[in-house]
């Protein structure tokens, strides 16, 4: 161990070999460089400021203060992986790594390591049953459910006959953009809808074909799986063929202020999935401002944004995993394992998210060992270009769970049987 | 002092022209690969594997494949990326369609294919030329990632188009799969490069090697001399493919285990292999591999210093890290044009005549 140590200090000056203390580390994969920043950044500044403030207000969680280790991954895999391999051995607690295709990596690593990975509303959706994915936790939504949830949408707003009518699907062609296929396919089979697929390649700034055949079609309603510039632009484009923007509904990454803003009033109306609320209007914005903000411990500057909520949000998710494991435990410094056995029987509600201060953020729900998928219910956000806020104008609705879960049993059998894995929780 | 030649006397031909005609070479050498073999393996972890080791021995098969084509034979290839997206498929699908089949053989049936598709790509090579034969190998790079996007069949009808390869051993060892260890996907890795490198070595001083260097040279003046353009270029792309697809096919299967073929296998593959092989040196096998290790280490060095050492934000240090390997890049393109390998050359030539250069 020692000549390992020395090798490692030695030949690359490789510090990671810091013991950790008696603490909580929790890596954050995050990207803030590259075409994917703009949207990285404020998740990474919500999920670092949720935890600099447990540290400064309550000294950590627990009485174990917390130690983020960041880790830039520019959405790229490889660079994901060296991330997980630096910071593995580190006490790791929980990985979020938002990106689907680096939590299709770290599936069987983090399994293998005794880690979880809370890929909350993205990664892989059939990683929902708990009975294959021991590890893997993608409460409080999913894609699946996401799909469902557009369709539903637009049921409603056709009075539940979308019989004949087109529906065009805009996506990252990438593991993350094509997750819905699947689901609005046998949506379209059940509501007899036509759906259209208009893959976007990496990095999505090059749109033109995929805007001419919209115009061509003429789709009643459009769907958009989109990350990074690629919202941007398509916004952009559909404003620039005059599209009605009630009638393009964005998945919940296709959906924050950095998307919607370039378009300027064009993009009013403009409407995406929401897997939990936004805005400045909750109690936790006094203490992070006492406490972060005035301090100038953090910035602030995306504070009240949907991606600054989003990663807020998954900090106060895996705190409260980590409060249920010492809970369970009955002791502070709890290990990955521990945590993941938390995130298994975790219980969000309202109570529990009004005394943290963010009272009907999200729905709430209660985590189970054969479902780790969560309460899979989704909100309709719609965007107001005058005031720029995002606001709610449906309650958190459950999707169409028949076709969900047996897509879900499906895939993750075809997985379980891809791998020998038997199925758990009795 | 210690780079002598004095005393190292060649009474045969055969030891005049061997790989290492220096005798510290050869000893280093020799050191160099049995540490490798013996000592390595024993102190490898996880991090040293996946994010620095792997990486280099992998990249360094498809640099030795690249140099072949291009700093051997003259042919500029901006389509390597799509070349190891190939390799990697085909081995994806026979892992999938045979699951007894050993690892090794999936690899190299990867490279045999790719060695097939490279021909065929590399067949336009006889008309056309420098840029333009770049823009068809640019072709065939967007052609094979397009392809693997849009048919099923090849991600065998996955919902998200991206392969994962399963559980494969090699004498009771993982070498795929979370499981792997280490040592054991690190050996794996290693003895493809070692065998590859051997042979490229080989293959580029005997005859074959002699015609692409004759046709890079001058084409119609090669010609002349009784060298077949068809057989000469044919052959360096088919080699060269073999390289790029089995690298590709490790990429995926050892070093990944997940892989995406518009992130994985982009242009941007094409472009590093490129850099890695003029920063190496073009026409060179230790050329290919410096380029390698330059290429992938230099990032991960360059990031724990900045970050774990010096401590600074990961942003900045990722800004950073583009400047100074860019930096670094045109630095020693204008000291040395023809790479690392030649700064090499020249430095061992000084060594030897040291310390009475005149």
């Amino acid at each position: 161990m020692n000549i390992k140590r020395m090798m490692m200090a030695t030949a690359v000056a490789v510090s990671v070999a810091t013991p950790a203390l008696a603490e909580l580390v929790i890596p954050s994969l995050v990207y803030r460089t590259g075409a994917y920043g703009p949207n990285g950044i404020p998740y990474a500044d919500g999920y670092a400021d949720y935890f600099a403030l447990l540290n400064e207000r309550d000294g950590g969680i627990g009485g174990e203060m917390v130690n983020l280790i960041e880790c830039e991954t520019a959405y790229n895999t490889e660079k994901g992986v060296e991330c997980f391999e630096a910071t593995k051995d580190l006490g790791s607690l929980v990985y979020q790594p938002l990106s689907t295709g680096i939590t299709y990596q770290l599936i069987p690593k983090a399994t293998a390591a005794d880690i979880p990975i809370l890929s909350m509303g993205y990664g892989r959706t059939s990683a929902a049953n708990g009975k294959v994915f021991s590890h893997i936790f993608n409460f409080p939504g999913n894609y699946w459910s996401a799909a469902s949830a557009v369709i539903n949408h637009i049921l409603d707003q056709e009075n539940g006959d979308i019989k004949g009518k087109k529906i065009a699907l805009v996506y990252h062609n990438s593991a993350y953009g094509r997750e819905p296929i699947r689901t609005l396919e046998e949506l379209a089979k059940k509501h007899e809808f036509e759906l259209s697929l208009l893959p976007v390649d990496h990095p999505g700034q090059e749109q033109k074909s995929q805007w001419l055949q919209i115009r061509r079609e003429k789709p009643d309603y459009i769907t958009m799986w989109g990350w990074g510039v690629m919202n941007q632009v398509a916004i952009q484009e559909a404003a620039n063929i005059r599209y009605p923007m009630e009638k393009f509904i964005g998945v919940w990454w296709s959906g924050s202020e950095n998307d919607v803003i370039p378009a300027g009033m064009k993009a009013d109306g403009y409407k995406a999935l929401a897997m939990h609320n936004t805005g400045m209007d909750y109690p936790l914005y006094d203490d992070l401002k006492t406490y972060l903000y005035d301090t100038g411990k953090a910035s602030g500057e995306h504070a009240g944004t949907v991606l600054y909520s989003r990663g807020m949000y998954a900090g106060m998710l895996a705190a409260e995993g980590i409060k249920t494991a010492q809970k369970m435990t009955g002791k502070s410094n709890i290990t990955a394992g521990d945590l993941r056995d938390g995130f298994e029987v975790l219980e969000i509600t309202e109570e529990k998210m009004a005394a943290i201060g963010m009272p009907n953020f999200g729905p709430s729900f209660k985590v189970s060992c054969e479902s780790h998928g969560g309460p899979m219910v989704t909100a309709i956000q719609q965007w107001d270009a005058k005031n720029k806020t995002w606001s709610l104008i449906t309650p958190f609705n459950p999707g169409d769970m028949d076709v969900i879960n047996r897509l879900i049993a499906e895939d993750s059998a075809a997985y379980a049987a891809e791998n020998n894995l038997s199925e758990r929780c009795g | 002092m210690l780079y002598r030649e004095a005393g190292d006397f060649k009474v045969s031909y055969q030891a005049d022209q061997q790989t290492f005609p220096i005798r510290f070479d050869r000893l280093f050498f020799w050191a160099l690969l049995a540490s490798a073999y013996f000592v390595v393996p024993f102190f490898i972890n996880d991090y040293w594997a996946n994010a620095v080791l792997l990486p280099f021995l992998i990249y360094g098969v498809a640099s030795i494949g690249l140099n072949i084509l291009t700093g051997y034979c003259g042919q500029v290839s901006l389509g390597s990326g799509g070349f190891m997206a190939v390799g990697a498929y085909t081995c994806y699908k026979m892992m999938t369609a045979f699951p007894d089949l050993n690892l090794a053989f999936c690899i190299l049936a990867g490279g045999v294919t790719t060695a097939i598709v490279g021909i065929m790509f590399g067949l336009p090579s006889l008309r056309i030329k420098g840029f333009y034969l770049a823009v068809v190998t640019l072709a065939a790079q967007f052609f094979l990632v397009w392809m693997f996007n849009k048919v099923p069949w090849f991600y065998n009808y996955s919902a998200t188009g991206m392969i994962s390869s399963p559980e494969r051993t090699m004498f009771g060892y993982a070498i795929t799969g979370p499981n792997a260890t280490p040592a054991a996907t690190y050996l794996f890795c290693l003895t493809f490069l070692v065998v590859l490198a051997f042979l490229g070595r080989n293959l580029t001083r005997g005859s074959v090697g002699r015609k692409w260097m004759a046709i890079r040279d001058m084409d119609i003046a090669a010609e002349i001399i009784g060298v077949n353009p068809l057989m000469a270029k044919i052959t360096a792309f088919g080699v060269s493919s073999f390289y790029v697809g089995v690298a590709g096919a490790m990429i995926f299967s050892v070093y990944l285990g997940a892989v995406e073929v518009t992130e994985a296998f982009g242009i941007q593959k094409s472009f590093l292999l490129l850099f890695m092989i003029i920063i190496g040196g073009l026409g060179s096998i230790l050329g290919s591999l410096v380029g390698a290790a330059f290429m992938v280490l230099m990032p991960v060095l360059l990031k724990n210093i900045m970050v774990n050492s010096f401590g600074w934000a990961i942003d900045i240090a990722a800004h950073f890290e583009f400047i100074i390997i860019g930096g670094l890049i045109v630095f020693f393109l204008i000291v040395e044009p023809h790479g690392l390998a030649q700064l090499w050359r020249i430095i061992k030539e000084k060594m030897r005549l040291w310390p009475f250069p005149h």
